[in-house]
């Protein structure tokens, strides 16, 4: 369980709506771009109107389609036109540089690569001997401007800021789980009875003599070794639930090469867990045995050896019966907690449907019992196996430290005719069939208990309990099974219950502020953001060789400036107003050697060119801004660029001749790249030998089996909190729909352009990265079991509900979208 | 506003009349006595109230009952204005009437302008091939060979379960021994008879896939007509449909592009449902599985692959006979009438829930109310269940008599008129509003009431008198709430047994009303196969009728919208109606952003593809 670091607040964006509110139509800001108008409209995502238009007409929603794109396409050639005064820089800077210190709880190779963010620049400015202009400049761009203090949050009315955060969320959890994780524990305890009945009943089955296995089977049930084997089942049945409610996670973590699920079974916790399970298997097992009785009862039995005369009685000889099942108790446990990381069981997935408890249960139980079945068949041949090939170490082993004699009369159970024995297997299988069946419920009801729905008040009735009204909940730094409550009972609130809706929309009572509405969509809208930020970074990695890696070196300049654009809370085209600012020949430098005619420069737009010298003009094109200072910090226009060459192959628009600086940048950057040769070169050097190790590693077999990473799982692990978004999605949606006729004071139409905005951005995205290679654009089948693999499915979920979101707006509000301010 | 202002002067004068008259004699005398229509709530004088038990065994806990007598004062077909002449067909309904004319192609002038821009189809049956056709497989390419029994048994296995295996032993010649032969046999007639005795339980289960298909459709002739099945879009204006062969096709008002749709797996198509909010989402009720085709609408490729089909199957439920799409485009809802389960789809990861089943064999027709709150089912025995779409509980409703034939929701989701099979009544359940937020609750109201009658009856024409009524097929009500449309099943009494579409004018608040308006006719010798209505046309209503000579009529109702601005034809007369069936391209008629600027300002519709920087200037 992560803890959910949330990103840089950005900066209020309710004043700048307002503000924008108070002109009429948008207008430019500032005077000096006027002229722009046009321009800077047809970088935005096609509007609401376009949209809904295309709806009705029939056509599909392709936010980066036609017209829209064509322009968008044609900006920066533009742009580098005209005047730009140099104010929006250094407004842009200090921006960039809180995001840095941001982390986003995302797939470990995201993770790396935010935190290599910072050393980034130090590293280059290191591999540069001091002295040329180049260096110097580095040196001044690379300490990052500090990171100013954080914008202050608009906050809740109430008190709660002092508090301790840790015990906070604790109190919180306890509050909300507390019960729920109770009362599954007592149902689970209450249906181990159940279980034990059956297994009794079914242990001494006897199909010759019906009558007396009934009667038998009643008899034993009252017997005191089942009732006290019951006391010892149920504290272990307890102890699962405990595991169970440490190890749960709401988002599963999936493994992207071998070595990385190596490195998952190897963890000490989890090999804790897996001993403390084999343990608990083998105790499972021993109360398994004292309830059949029979042959399994006790480890030692008197010999049945004729032959040793001397003292009969007293020899003791060992039941390998009673070890065999024990040591299939222990392997059983063991595989248990073995597959429940594997098949990422820990994952709490949350139902499509809301459905009483109790009619959950039964519809998982079938399942469990034949899922139980099949896996205990499964575990039992791979348990002979072990057994046949290393049964003897545990039977001299025990019989050393017991000092038992080996029964020659018995045929040893390591051996074929000593395995086929039908009784043993039954009974070996039915005891294992009793370990999972057990266990499963208590992981079943769990499950139940912990994803049903709860109702988080959207007001706080007294004030004391403002801790646990919905807006709070979203906002603070919860534990992440907690916010995903909150935005599942966002979502059902959204959609079912109208007069807590209404409590969404309503004014603070002093003041008159919507504070509960501005705080659900700025989380909501939060939350969207930070998954289209992990989106076009994916899509950039993505895009520099092909395949997804932690980047070394040519991403990170760019991410503090993906950060900026995309937590200033508009949409990255929406915001090119500060690059419009940027002096013309900072742009040519920087734009030039993408946009420059295709043929000049290939390697750069062929991600799977020739890795040395594409890698080396990728590191010049992009570190060349870094060493101009600070200024060129703002070039999200690369950052925007990157995946588009990847996926728009060529748009003849784009590089065509309508750019007059097309010609003129390639010289400019020749004369950079003398003015700073030795760093260069060094560089170059550098990179050459890595690229020579990398390729030397690769040959290696075993390495790339461990090391490659599946391109399915890194895609998985990238969407695999996207439950959160969904359900953030469909409440936002959901909730600006109802708004149309509900909202009495207009609380929504302040933030409509934004949500739109965060909408279409996070779609192009979306778009964007199903186009990528070996994303399969099909769900794969999956199998009604119990083992919920929904988790990698997720994005497609994901792609649906957004879709749906966006026309349910578009449909609800029609034409009136048009006269939306600042969103045209 | 006079003919608004009159119209509802006149339906309540109607109600009054029909509350303050003496209580009308039972049903058989209705035939000769009928009045106006009248459904008058709870807090009415008890003689509008109407006489309904309220029998509530124990043993029947969640149970309703339906009124075992029925009531007074309802509508009925008495006061059906005459049918139009034979030659004539139905056009569209203005000032309250329905307006006929000599054929589809010649609206009156006053109407070219407004003449809906949709294709009027006529798909003919020659072309397509017969359900009987002949599979052109590659089978008659090879050679035959006979597998070993053991292979032949694995296959059966993965085809056909258990059945399969022991109906190859059995019929196997010297391969097995004699005594597996004979104990496979038994085994056999052993399945055979246990499966006789659930089919006896319920018969339907006996039948053949394409009968039980047919005899459970909202068409009237599933089997052979043309057209199988319809389906509007529910934003804009683009339908679907299944032909003979089971291929879908696509028609667009904007496009001429027509694709079709074929699949492998499409067989038998049963239903057809688009996804609301969504462009391009269709979900297909085939045989053995539903196919969910994602249709790029910018394509211009007339036969998408089936790569753009998903497969969802799920096993023991096939045929599927029906499909729902929440409104709000989230989850799908599928059901057979061999599964006693209503599945809830997640399409977009494949994964479906099975709902919680009793008795009743199956599930033939699902239904899911406009406002997304509840969904009718409806079994193939004597008993219906309105589940509540929340918590997915249910309310069950033995009906007495047969089972319920058709059913339809009010766009608010607050009543639901439904029809039995072998009794020529419409029956109405309120869900009043408060129980909305009860949690899991459906809130049904504790009795059904019976607002129409459409036993047989004579009506008086200036040809002489006709005969009219008998039992509902089907029934569909227009998304503002204002006209029912029902299709009669054919009666060999009345019309030569054609299938009659009687249309009503209704009113949902503050009062139920319904009001005969008139009786919808097409071309002579065609028979209607289904009606819909279209889900989002805004100047009243538009009926489509698809007619078992292949033709596909669009009929609009014109009235007042309360949610539109009026219509008239007189302010739009300056455009002239559309070439041919959808070639145009310009301006859509009806979207919902245009039309309302349009019959006023012909110009300002055309201009939602200009940049949008002019906005700004």
């Amino acid at each position: 369980m992560g803890v959910w670091r949330r990103l840089s607040r950005p900066p209020p964006r309710f004043s700048s709506v307002a503000a924008a509110a108070s002109r009429p139509f948008g207008k430019a800001p500032s005077p000096g771009c006027t002229e722009r108008v046009g321009e800077r409209v047809a970088l935005r995502p096609p509007s609401p109107s376009q949209l809904s238009a295309s709806l009705l007409r029939g056509q599909g929603l392709q936010v980066p389609s036609g017209t829209a794109r064509r322009r968008r396409l044609q900006l920066p050639t533009g742009r580098s036109r005209g005047p730009r005064p140099r104010g929006g820089s250094s407004q842009a800077a200090p921006r960039a540089a809180p995001s840095t210190s941001g982390s986003s709880r995302g797939p470990a190779s995201f993770e790396r690569l935010w935190r290599a963010g910072n050393p980034a620049p130090a590293a280059a400015a290191a591999a540069a001997p001091a002295g040329t202009m180049a260096s110097a400049s580095a040196a001044a761009g690379a300490p990052a401007p500090p990171p100013p203090p954080p914008p202050s949050l608009p906050s809740l009315p109430g008190p709660g800021n002092a508090r301790s955060p840790a015990s906070l969320e604790r109190d919180r959890l306890w509050r909300v789980l507390g019960w729920r994780i109770a009362t599954s524990v007592v149902w689970s305890v209450l249906l181990l009875p159940v279980c034990t009945g059956a297994f009794v009943f079914f242990s001494s089955l006897d199909v010759l003599h019906p009558v007396q296995w009934v009667s038998d089977a009643l008899h034993d049930l009252y017997g005191s070794c089942v009732l006290s084997s019951l006391l010892l089942l149920s504290a272990l049945v307890i102890v699962i639930s405990v595991f169970n409610i440490e190890f749960y996670t709401v988002v599963p973590s999936i493994p992207c090469s071998r070595l990385a699920l190596i490195g998952k079974i190897v963890h000490p916790q989890q090999v804790m867990h897996s001993l403390v399970h084999s343990a608990m298997g083998m105790l499972m097992a021993w109360c398994a045995a004292v309830m059949t009785k029979d042959r399994y009862h006790v480890l030692a039995v008197p010999c049945t050896d004729a032959d040793s005369l001397e003292s009969k009685a007293a020899r003791a000889c060992l039941n390998e019966h009673h070890l065999f099942l024990l040591l299939a108790g222990a392997f059983m446990g063991y595989s248990y907690s073995l597959l429940y990381f594997v098949n990422n069981m820990n994952y709490l997935p949350f139902p499509i449907i809301q459905q009483y408890k109790f009619l959950r249960f039964r519809r998982a139980l079938p399942l469990l019992l034949r899922h139980s079945a099949v896996e205990s068949l499964y575990l039992l041949r791979n348990f002979c196996f072990l057994y046949y090939f290393l049964g003897y170490i545990p039977k001299a082993w025990v019989s050393t430290a017991m000092d038992l004699q080996k029964d020659e009369k018995q045929p040893p159970l390591d051996s074929l005719s000593g395995l086929f024995d039908l009784s043993l297997l039954y009974h070996v299988w039915l005891c294992g069939v009793f370990l999972l069946v057990t266990w499963y419920t208590t992981w079943v009801l769990f499950r139940i208990y912990a994803t049903e729905a709860h109702a988080f008040p959207v007001q706080p009735m007294f004030t004391g309990d403002v801790e646990e009204c919905l807006p709070r909940v979203l906002n603070d730094n919860t534990p992440l099974i907690i916010k995903y409550l909150a935005l599942q009972d966002l979502m059902l609130l959204s959609q079912y219950s109208p007069s807590r809706r209404q409590e969404v929309f309503s004014l603070s009572q002093p003041g008159g502020h919507p504070h509960n509405w501005v705080a659900i969509s700025r989380e909501c809208l939060a939350l969207l953001n930070d998954l289209t930020q992990r989106l076009v970074m994916y899509q950039e990695a993505a895009a520099t060789n092909g395949r997804v890696k932690p980047p070394s070196s040519p991403v990170e300049p760019k991410k503090p400036i993906v950060m900026e654009e995309e937590t200033a809370f508009q949409t990255p085209k929406a915001s090119l107003m500060p690059k419009a600012l940027m002096p013309s020949l900072v742009k040519a430098s920087l734009f030039s050697p993408k946009f420059a005619s295709p043929d000049t420069l290939n390697p750069v737009c062929s991600p799977y060119g020739d890795s040395v010298s594409n890698r080396a003009v990728g590191i010049v094109d992009i570190k060349s801004p870094r060493h101009e200072g600070p200024q060129s910090l703002q070039s999200p226009q690369l950052t925007r660029r990157g995946p588009r060459l990847w996926t728009s192959l060529t748009d003849p628009q784009s590089n065509g001749p309508r750019s007059p600086h097309a010609s003129p940048p390639p010289i400019r950057r020749e004369a950079q790249h003398k003015g700073r040769g030795p760093p260069w070169k060094l560089c170059l050097w550098l990179q050459n030998k890595q690229e020579q190790v990398k390729s030397f590693l690769a040959k290696r077999v075993l390495i790339v089996y461990f090391f490659s990473k599946h391109p399915e799982a890194s895609i998985q692990a990238v969407f695999s909190d996207a439950q959160m978004h969904i359900w953030a999605l469909e409440g936002l949606s959901h909730l600006v729909a109802a708004s149309f006729t509900e909202d009495r004071f207009g609380v929504v139409q302040t933030t409509l352009p934004t949500i739109l905005s965060t909408l279409l951005t996070l779609q192009e995205a979306v778009d964007k990265h199903f186009k990528l290679p070996h994303v399969s654009s099909r769900p794969p089948r999956i199998s009604g079991s119990l083992v919920d693999t929904s988790y990698k499915t997720l994005r497609f979920a994901l792609r649906a509900s957004l879709k749906t979101a966006i026309y349910r707006i578009t449909t609800t509000f029609g034409e009136h979208l048009n006269s939306l301010v600042g969103f045209k | 506003m006079r003919a608004k202002a009159s119209r509802s002067r006149r339906t309540l004068g109607a109600a009054r009349e029909a509350t303050g008259s003496p209580p009308p004699p039972r049903r058989s005398a209705l035939k000769a006595h009928f009045r106006g229509a009248a459904f008058v709530p709870r807090g009415v004088p008890s003689a509008a109230r109407l006489p309904v038990p309220r029998a509530r065994g124990p043993q029947e806990g969640g149970t309703r009952q339906l009124p075992a007598a029925p009531p007074c004062g309802m509508c009925s077909l008495s006061l059906f204005p005459p049918s139009p002449p034979w030659d004539q067909v139905t056009l569209y309904e203005y000032n309250n009437e329905l307006v006929t004319g000599d054929n589809y192609e010649s609206p009156p002038p006053d109407f070219r302008g407004q003449w809906i821009n949709l294709p009027v189809l006529h798909l003919t049956k020659d072309p397509l091939k017969t359900p009987g056709r002949l599979d052109h497989g590659t089978k008659t390419a090879f050679i035959h060979h006979r597998e070993s029994i053991w292979k032949r048994c694995i296959n059966a296995w993965r085809d056909m379960g258990v059945s399969g295996v022991l109906n190859e032993v059995a019929n196997s010649e010297e391969e097995v021994f004699k005594w597996v032969k004979t104990a496979s046999g038994w085994a056999l007639a052993l399945c055979r008879w246990g499966a006789s005795l659930h089919g006896s339980l319920f018969p339907h289960l006996s039948l053949r896939s394409e009968d039980l298909i047919a005899e459970f459709a909202q068409v009237t002739n599933w089997s052979s007509c043309c057209l199988r099945v319809f389906a509007w879009h529910p934003h804009t204006n683009k339908f679907a449909v299944v032909l003979l062969d089971d291929s879908i096709r696509v028609y667009n008002a904007n496009s001429t592009i027509v694709p079709s749709l074929k699949h492998r797996l499409q067989r038998n198509v049963a239903a057809l449902a688009w996804k609301p909010l969504s462009a391009s989402v269709l979900a297909v009720a085939c045989q053995s599985c539903i196919l969910i085709w994602t249709l790029d609408p910018n394509s211009l490729s007339t036969r998408p692959s089936s790569g753009c089909a998903q497969v969802l199957s799920h096993p023991g439920h096939s045929p599927v006979t029906s499909l729902a799409w929440s409104p709000n485009g989230g989850r799908l809802l599928s059901a057979s009438p061999v599964d006693a389960a209503v599945l809830v789809w997640d399409i977009s990861t494949e994964t479906c829930v099975p709902l919680p089943w009793f008795r009743g064999g199956g599930v033939t027709y699902l239904l899911w109310s406009p406002d997304g709150s509840k969904v009718l089912a409806t079994t193939p025995s004597a008993v219906f269940r309105v589940w509540e779409a929340q918590m997915w509980t249910c309310e069950r409703w033995p009906t007495l008599s047969g089972r319920c034939q058709t059913g339809c929701w009010s766009p608010d989701g607050n009543r639901l008129l439904f029809t039995v099979l072998g009794e020529p009544l419409i029956y109405s359940l309120t869900f009043p509003e408060h129980s909305r937020e009860g949690k899991g609750q459906v809130g049904g109201a504790k009795t059904a009431t019976i607002v129409a009658d459409l036993s047989e009856t004579t009506i008086q024409t200036p040809n002489g008198e006709e005969r009219l009524g008998g039992e509902a097929h089907s029934m569909v009500w227009d998304p503002s709430g204002e006209r029912l449309a029902v299709l009669m099943k054919g009666n060999p009494r009345v019309r030569h047994g054609k299938p009659v579409i009687l249309l009503f004018r209704t009113r949902n608040s503050p009062v139920f009303e319904l009001l005969p308006c008139g009786i919808v006719q097409g071309e002579p010798g065609a028979w209607a196969q289904m009606i819909t209505f279209h889900p989002s046309f805004n100047k009243g209503a538009l009926l489509t009728v698809c007619w078992s000579t292949g033709r596909i009529a669009h009929i609009p109702l014109y009235f007042v919208n309360a949610q539109f601005p009026r219509f008239s034809p007189m302010l739009c007369r300056t455009q002239e109606p559309p070439a041919g069936g959808g070639g145009s391209t310009h301006v859509p008629l009806f979207t919902e952003t245009a039309s309302i600027s349009s019959p006023w300002d012909p110009s300002s519709g055309t201009s939602w593809s200009h940049s949008p920087s002019s906005h700004l200037q």
